[in-house]
């Protein structure tokens, strides 16, 4: 099953469209969180919000049209993205490249505004709101299925904030049992009303943009984003490897993950246990890293049981917000990069890691020759989902 | 890709569980249309059990029917797969945040990720397991099909799939029509053994599933719910005859399911 090459990946999010800023922005130590109203969101809320969704699907796809298929467009239009699945779907034949992609929410911000459309009085939802290519979590696989112009399977993996990774880890699955040759895989969520309301109601929303690991965090940035991967049987051509993932449960609590953190330490192993990996191969851990109290620690608990303090961990979701069920997939292009670049990109904002925290927490960037890096995915629900990548041997 | 169906349980309108339906499923018995109703979840601490909605407690009486026979219920790995997800949480938070305050409940909130139905599943069964939730439209029980069967043949253990779905509160049943609550939950093995009901040959075709004439009245359920698309499959294990199945999955492919009893 393992290892697969990534072969092609591209990345929108608060950054900017495409790899080159987001690598330009995690060199600099420039985040991408502003203090915004997102209509009818909570007030003054720090955000990781992308610029420029004025992309249309093309007309003859316009029933698809919504803020996540936008942003799903502009991840396929850049770093040359799209041209990349079309020569893999000559390559295997379009019925062999699959699409299996992550996200929480999909279009339900159609939905939110056509609530918000009706007139007093009005029950019924606005006659042109199209529920099943936008508000449906497969509405996102299908729209670029079809944009892509391809007749593998589709599926819409919705794992909370593990969808993006545990939609990454089913394309393997799906190439190992033959189903495809390759898949488009990886994750894209957009802001909305629900999501930021949501959060809101658990108390969970940061006051300024979020500092995962300091001591004095107090909650989460939310943001937006897409992370696509092309994931193919490795050949020649020294692209980064996908070398291992593992996914558990927590079966504890359907919001706060287990103090100890069990199910992240289960999800590790099964990632390491996948890439035939001791943890002592791993140079370093992309946290989930969220900023709120309980994440943070239970983490900081569950890398100390497996990696002591031998290896260097942080969250870059200082720089991005954390982007629901599309963090999977950004952060595995994140890990991509920091191997390419071997780069460690401590926490953002970040001046001392919290004292109590045993994991060796990065607060500046390092430099350092990374061979293989662990990203880290944890939800709600008690989902967890890790993935490793490496350097082309 | 090949393998072999276990466990198995059905709820749905005047389906109400396996081992009440199996006669009428195989024919033996006249369907007759009643009310789906779906228990409390005993296995779950009354804490959990007052926070599912009728969504959940259709997902988890299922799977718990299908995986009686399993010495131990939390090694499973699951998939769970839904079309709509809990409709009545997400309906309740577009009302709410529509009122003056906008103000929605954390609970809501929590219930209404799409994996909630496999959380509470793990927590009441207590299983660290890995789970995978996928959506699907009204393909979501090939969906979840495709990514168990998958799962189970690379894997090497078994795994519980779990596809359910409830209509949809007003307004938004005006968009999307679901006529009845459903729920059906299949073990999935990858390799023979005593508990083996059938084998199960399962191939993606990237074409529109041909039409089928239409069946009787339990045929035509298939139409209501994306999970009552199991219909057909449900029905062939009861006979305990081969079938071959051409389940739709997208509007342009479909599984093929080649069903041989053990």
């Amino acid at each position: 099953m393992w290892p697969l090459a990534i072969t092609a990946s591209s990345a929108v999010s608060a950054l900017g469209t495409g790899v080159a800023p987001l690598r330009a922005a995690l060199h600099a130590r420039r985040g991408g969180l502003v203090r915004t109203d997102f209509p009818g969101g909570p007030a003054g809320t720090w955000l990781g919000q992308v610029a420029g969704l004025d992309i249309a699907p093309p007309p003859e796809l316009a029933g698809y049209d919504c803020r996540n298929n936008r942003l799903a467009e502009m991840a396929l239009r850049s770093d040359g993205f799209e041209a990349a699945v079309i020569q893999a779907r000559e390559r295997h034949g379009a019925d062999r490249v699959a699409v299996i992609l992550g996200t929480s929410t999909a279009g339900i911000g159609a939905t939110e505004r056509a609530y918000a459309q009706r007139e007093p009085g009005q029950t019924a939802l606005t006659a042109d709101f199209d529920y099943a290519h936008t508000h449906d979590l497969q509405a996102l696989p299908n729209y670029l299925r079809v944009r892509l112009g391809l007749r593998g399977p589709a599926l819409a993996v919705s794992t909370a904030c593990t969808s993006g990774a545990r939609a990454i880890m089913q394309a393997a699955v799906l190439i190992a049992a033959g189903v495809v040759d390759a898949a488009v895989a990886g994750g894209v969520d957009t802001l909305c009303r629900l999501t930021l309301n949501g959060f809101g109601s658990l108390g969970l929303l940061g006051l300024g943009p979020c500092r995962p690991c300091a001591s004095d965090r107090d909650g989460v940035s939310i943001g937006e984003a897409a992370g696509l991967l092309l994931l193919e049987r490795p050949g020649s051509d020294g692209a980064t490897l996908l070398l291992g993932a593992g996914a558990s449960s927590d079966g504890h609590h359907m919001s706060s993950p287990h103090p100890d953190g069990l199910g992240a330490v289960g999800a590790m192993r099964a990632a390491l246990a996948a890439a035939g990996l001791r943890p002592d191969a791993i140079d370093y851990v992309n946290l989930h890293g969220t900023g709120t109290r309980a994440n943070d620690a239970m983490e900081d608990r569950a890398v100390h049981h497996l990696f002591g303090d031998g290896v260097p961990c942080s969250s870059t979701k200082g720089w991005t917000g954390h982007t629901l069920g599309a963090s999977g997939a950004l952060e595995a292009i994140i890990a991509a990069i920091c191997l390419e670049d071997g780069l460690v990109p401590g926490c953002l904002g970040v001046d001392v890691a919290d004292p109590e925290f045993r994991s060796r927490v990065a607060t500046g960037n390092l430099a350092a020759p990374l061979q293989r890096v662990m990203s880290n995915s944890f939800g709600f629900g008690g989902s967890n989902c890790s993935l490793i990548l490496g350097r082309a041997a | 890709m090949r393998c072999w169906i276990g466990g198995v349980s059905v709820l749905g309108p005047g389906l109400p569980g396996w081992a009440q339906s199996e006669a009428v499923l195989a024919g033996r018995e006249a369907w007759v249309m009643a009310e789906a109703i779906a228990p409390a979840p005993a296995i779950l601490a009354s804490t959990e059990r007052r926070r599912t909605g009728i969504t959940t407690r259709f997902a988890l009486a299922a799977a718990m029917e299908a995986t009686d026979g399993e010495a131990d219920r939390s090694v499973l790995e699951t998939v769970f797969s839904s079309g709509n997800g809990d409709g009545m949480v997400i309906g309740a938070m577009m009302e709410a945040m529509h009122e003056a305050d906008g103000v929605i409940s954390p609970t809501q909130f929590h219930n209404s990720v799409h994996n909630a139905a496999a959380g509470y599943w793990h927590i009441a069964v207590g299983s660290t397991a890995p789970s995978l939730s996928v959506g699907g439209h009204d393909g979501a029980f090939a969906a979840g099909l495709l990514a168990a069967a998958t799962t189970a043949v690379t894997g090497g253990g078994a795994v519980l799939l779990c596809a359910y779905d409830t209509p949809m509160p007003s307004p938004l049943s005006g968009v999307r029509r679901t006529d009845f609550p459903f729920a059906v939950a299949l073990v999935l093995r990858p390799e023979s053994g005593l508990s083996a009901r059938a084998t199960l040959d399962l191939r993606y075709v990237p074409e529109a599933a041909p039409v089928e004439p239409v069946g009787d009245d339990l045929d035509a359920l298939s139409a209501g719910n994306p999970a009552a698309r199991s219909i057909p499959l449900l029905r062939a294990l009861a006979t305990r005859r081969e079938a071959l199945i051409r389940l739709p999955m997208l509007d342009d492919a479909y599984l093929e399911l080649l069903i041989a009893p053990c």
